[in-house]
Order: C-alpha cells, then structure tokens, then sequence
C-alpha cells in the first residue's frame, strides 16, 4: 500500500492542545510542510510567542527559542545575526504582535531582517482568557469590551499588513485565511513564499493568517469560520501587499 | 598583554569584548554609556561583528536572549533608567540560562533623574531586579585597567556559569580616561555550545530549545532548585573556591580598628582617606567587594572579630550597607555615609565621619 498522507517530519508526535475549532493546530502543519518540502528542517529555527501558541515548540521538530511577550521579532533578530545560515520564523497572536510587540515586529519589518514572521490574527486574546485585542472588530464583546468595543475609546482594529506594507524594507507581505480548502491551498502558497524568499536571502517576509477562536468568541467549533467569513474577512481583507520580488506572479 | 594605551573606560569595555570574542552588540542610546556604543559601531565591523541600534532598551535585552540563545558571546550596556526596562529580558535570560554580559553605567535615579555618576541600582543589581528566583553575577570594577579585566572576566563566568553576568560601573568609571594594557585576544567558537539554536555538528543530535516557561508546578519547582544550587556553587566559589581572591580586595585591614568600605569609584576615594587616617594614627582599613553578588561575606565575617567598627561609604541613601550588616551580623556597629543625586563626596567629607565615629568626643 502506498502512503499518501502522512505527519510531516518537522512536526513533533505530541498531540496539540488546542481547542476543538482552533486554526492553529493546522497553521503549524502549514508551516511544517513547507519547512520539509524546502528541506531545511536542520537549519529552522523558530520563535514561540506568548499566548495559546506559546507551546508552539512542543509541536515542531526544530530548534526553537520561547520569546517573552511581544518580543519574537527581537530575539529572531539576535538568532539570525548570529546563524545567517538558518532559517528563522517567528509565530505570533494579535495581542502579542499586534499590541505589547507592536515596535518590535515594525522595526524588524524596517530593518528587512531576513526573517519570516507569522501573524495568527484573530481578534481576540486567547490564552488569558477572551480579552480584547487591537485587532477586535468594533461591537465585538469580549471580556474586557462587555459593552462591545467602542471605537470612541477603543480606537479602530488595526490593520498591521497595510502598516507594515508601507515600509521600504519588507519583501513579501500578505494576508490570508484558511477558511476554506482553497484558501488553505494559497495560505500554503504564502508560507512556501515566504519561506522561499528568506532562504534566498531577500528579506523581510510577513503572513498574517486571519484565524479562529470559537472557545472566546463563544462559538461552536463548525460555526467559526462561517462567523470568520462574514465578519472578519469585510474588515481584513485578503490580499497581498507588498510583492517586492514577485513570487506570486511566478 | 600589550603596551598600555590611553582610553575611556567606556571604550575599554568595548575593546575587552572584542578581545574576548564578542561579536555582537546590541543596544539603545542613552547617557552616559554613549561612548561604548559609538565605539562598538565603529570596531564590530571591522571584525566581521554585528553592531545593531534597537528601537528600544526592551528590543535590545531580547535581541540579546536571542542571539545568546544561538551560541554568541553576546553584550549590550545601557543606564540606569534604561537597565530598568530590560530587566523582564534578563529574568527570561536567567531561567533559560543564556550566558551574555550586561553593563550598567549608573547615573542617578530614581526616575529620570539625572546624567551624574551615582551607585543608586545596587539593590537593582544583587536582588534580581526583574521578577522571579534568580540571581545575577555582578562584578564592580574601580578603574579603567579592571573595566576592561572584569569585561573578559565576565564572558568567562557567563559561559561557565550559563548565566547572565552585570558590570555594575557608574558614570564617573565610564567617562575618565585611564591607562590600560588590553588583554590576549580569545578565539572564540559559537559551536562551542551544544545546548545552542542552530548548534552545527556533525554529529547527530537532538534538537535544542532555550525557554524559560515551566507550566507545571513540579516542574518549576524543579528548576528553580536547579538555579538555586547553581547560585550556591558559584557562591563558594568566590567566597572559598578559586574565585575567593578575585572577589575582594582588602588594604591594611589587619590592626584595622574601622573599615572602610566602598566599591566601585568610591572605593578609591576610601583608598585616600585611609592614609590620611593611618598618618594621623587612626587605624583605618579598607574593604573593596569587587563582586557585589554574591557578596563576600566571608571577609566581614573574619574583620568582625578584629575590627571595632565598619563605615560603608556609597553615592546613594544606602543599599549596600545592607549587606554589610547582614554580614557582620550584629557584632560589631556598622555606620553608614551617602551622598545621593549625582554628587560624589569628598575625601574630607568622609574623613569628618570617621573622625566623629574614633573620636566622639
């Protein structure tokens, strides 16, 4: 019998923790594939954030350092300094990129350090415990916007690929979803870009992946995406910003 | 050792870690350390190093983590007020147990405070600082041939100790120029770590992780004993072990009946107002704790039984004079004088303590 379907080699066997409906089980096999398909398991070397994906290094078979709050892109950047040869990528939630580690992922976005930053945006802070993010979407009750997050004094969600895609540096920005088989596929296609374009020394890549939470957005697992599609999507919009070397006509 | 040479003590430290093997800097300006970074900028590429400017104190401590985290000697250096933001980085580095050097030049606080020498982060320094158990090794050099002797020193304890080590120096010890001989360049290899991110061997092996989260109880538990017992190996070691010589240094303490004691750039000032005592008969000693943590104790154990009394001498309100109690432990009356703010007290000034506490009449 031939195998057609199998764990990817830079996956570790230890079971995920994540909740029934979370996008980041398969985020990180998305990952996993194209580290094994670029062959470069030896040399990855990743970046764990705080937050639910903080075990992000119990699940990948590499080299892995656990960043404190916000500061991902800070450590990638002394790791990469030191290991030019590696392959650096940083996995990080909204509130830590998007909020505490606002400064850091936009300097090292600036620098062009040639590092792949992975963004799982999804409104909301998990692993504390349903809290609001910078990315929440105005209305949206969370436990520390009861009322619904008012943009009077919560401010606007912000949009950090149309920020960072206004710097000079970065090579490849792009914002996707796995909602849906296809946009899984070109969720892939991004990461392998990514990647790729890191292992080829261009630059400064960026993958905001919009993602799921239905434990703190109090939906059903089956429901998420569907909640996903019809309100995050209008306010994320899907695309790519920034294509410097034009992988995606490739 | 080469010819010596004449230079800030700012740039010794600079020079001393590239002799030593560091190849990696990073860092955010501030006064009045902006002498090593400028320097730094300028020497690392000239020994294909990595010099970078963060966009914060913050960035540049985690930039730190990382970069000792793949197998660097690794430094950044900062002030007061900037030493205070990297301290959440330096407890991630202590529970990982990354080596890397830290340098504070103190300036006075609390606050903003101001650009003056003042050695007001003491308890910064030796209580940890950032949260949690931890402890870091902190070396207080007294001129500018020890900025650069306890710089090389400090990357040695850092790898043999896998812990972060802090040059605790003061703006007044960064700023003066002083004659140095610079030592021995060392050639150092960052796959001399096999615990590091991207360790290259050829040998086959598992893969590494620096992390300081321990989620379940035991398991931290666990850990912080680990540390704890470390702290206590590296105690020994600078109060009866290898390191007992390096950590103190005494001057006429013998028939001392008061001690002195000061470190850093006050402990020179002390070294004066010993000899004006000694020529005017008071038998006056002098204890210069060249480690601040951990602290000799050790010595003031031993002086307690012959000397009558201790006066510890500091540019702050009084922190260390806490750790001479502690040490001398109620046996004999330990006295305090501080100036604070930045200013710097005089030889006189001092010498007016002692001859109240000897003479009281």
């Amino acid at each position: 019998m031939k195998k057609i379907f199998s764990r990817p080699e830079s996956m570790s066997k230890k079971p995920f923790h994540y909740c029934p409906g979370c996008d980041h089980g398969v985020i990180h096999r998305l990952i996993a594939e194209v580290i094994d398909e670029l062959e470069i398991k030896n040399r990855t070397i990743g970046v764990a954030p705080v937050g639910c994906s903080v075990f992000a290094y119990d699940y990948f078979d590499v080299d892995f350092n656990q960043a404190p709050h916000g500061r991902a892109p800070a450590v990638a950047t002394g790791i990469k300094r030191v290991r030019p040869d590696s392959i650096v990528f940083t996995y990080q939630g909204d509130g830590d990129l998007a909020a505490i580690g606002t400064a850091e992922i936009i300097h090292a976005a600036n620098r062009g350090e040639n590092i792949t930053a992975v963004f799982i945006n999804n409104a909301i802070y998990g692993m504390t415990g349903g809290q609001m993010a910078p990315t929440s979407l105005i209305g949206m009750k969370t436990q520390t916007s009861p009322y619904g997050r008012d943009a009077a004094t919560a401010g606007h969600p912000i949009h950090m690929c149309e920020m960072i895609a206004t710097l000079e540096s970065p090579v490849y920005v792009t914002r996707v979803t796995i909602n849906n088989p296809a946009n899984l596929m070109k969720t892939k296609k991004a990461l392998l870009n990514a990647f790729t374009l890191q292992k080829e020394g261009k630059g400064f890549s960026f993958v905001e992946v919009v993602s799921t939470c239905p434990t703190n957005w109090g939906k059903k697992p089956t429901d998420a995406h569907k909640w996903l599609t019809e309100n995050m999507l209008p306010v994320f919009k899907l695309g790519t910003f920034k294509d410097t070397q034009g992988v995606e006509k490739s | 050792m080469a010819e010596k040479v004449l230079m800030k003590g700012n740039e010794a430290i600079g020079e001393a870690a590239v002799l030593a093997g560091c190849r990696y800097y990073f860092g955010y300006p501030i006064t009045p350390q902006s002498e090593l970074p400028a320097y730094l900028s300028k020497r690392l590429p000239e020994v294909d190093g990595v010099f970078v400017q963060a966009e914060s104190e913050v960035a540049a401590i985690n930039m730190v983590y990382g970069a000792g985290s793949a197998g660097a000697r690794v430094m950044t250096s900062s002030s007061s007020p900037g030493i205070s933001l990297k301290q959440e980085g330096i407890s991630y580095i202590a529970g990982a147990e990354i080596p890397c050097l830290l340098v504070n030049v103190v300036r006075g606080g609390p606050g903003l405070g101001n650009i003056a020498p003042a050695q007001s982060d003491y308890w910064q320094a030796t209580r940890g600082g950032g949260h949690g158990d931890y402890r870091t090794l902190v070396l207080a050099p007294n001129s500018v041939q020890e900025m650069a002797d306890m710089t090389v020193a400090g990357f040695e304890f850092a790898d043999r100790f896998r812990n972060p080590v802090l040059l605790l120096s003061d703006g007044v010890l960064g700023q003066m120029m002083e004659p140095v001989s610079l030592p021995d360049p060392v050639d150092y290899d960052i796959d001399s770590k096999k615990w590091a991110l991207g360790y290259n061997s050829k040998e086959k092996h598992e893969r590494n992780l620096c992390s300081s989260i321990f989620l379940d109880v035991d398991e931290l538990e666990e850990h912080n004993w680990h540390l704890y017992q470390k702290y206590q190996v590296m105690t020994d070691l600078f109060s009866t072990g290898e390191y007992k010589d390096f950590a103190v240094e005494e001057h006429l303490c013998d028939d001392a009946e008061i001690i002195l004691v000061g470190y850093g750039i006050i402990s020179r000032i002390l070294k004066t107002v010993v000899e004006k005592c000694r020529k005017r008969g008071i038998k006056a000693g002098l204890v210069r704790p060249k480690v601040l943590w951990p602290y000799p104790a050790h010595v003031f154990e031993r002086l307690a039984k012959t000397a009558n009394q201790f006066l510890v001498v500091e540019m702050s309100c009084g922190q260390m004079v806490e750790d001479v109690k502690l040490s001398v432990n109620g046996k004999k009356p330990v006295y305090f004088f501080g100036r604070t703010g930045g200013t710097i007290p005089s030889d006189f000034e001092i010498l007016n303590e002692v001859d109240k506490l000897v003479r009281p009449d």
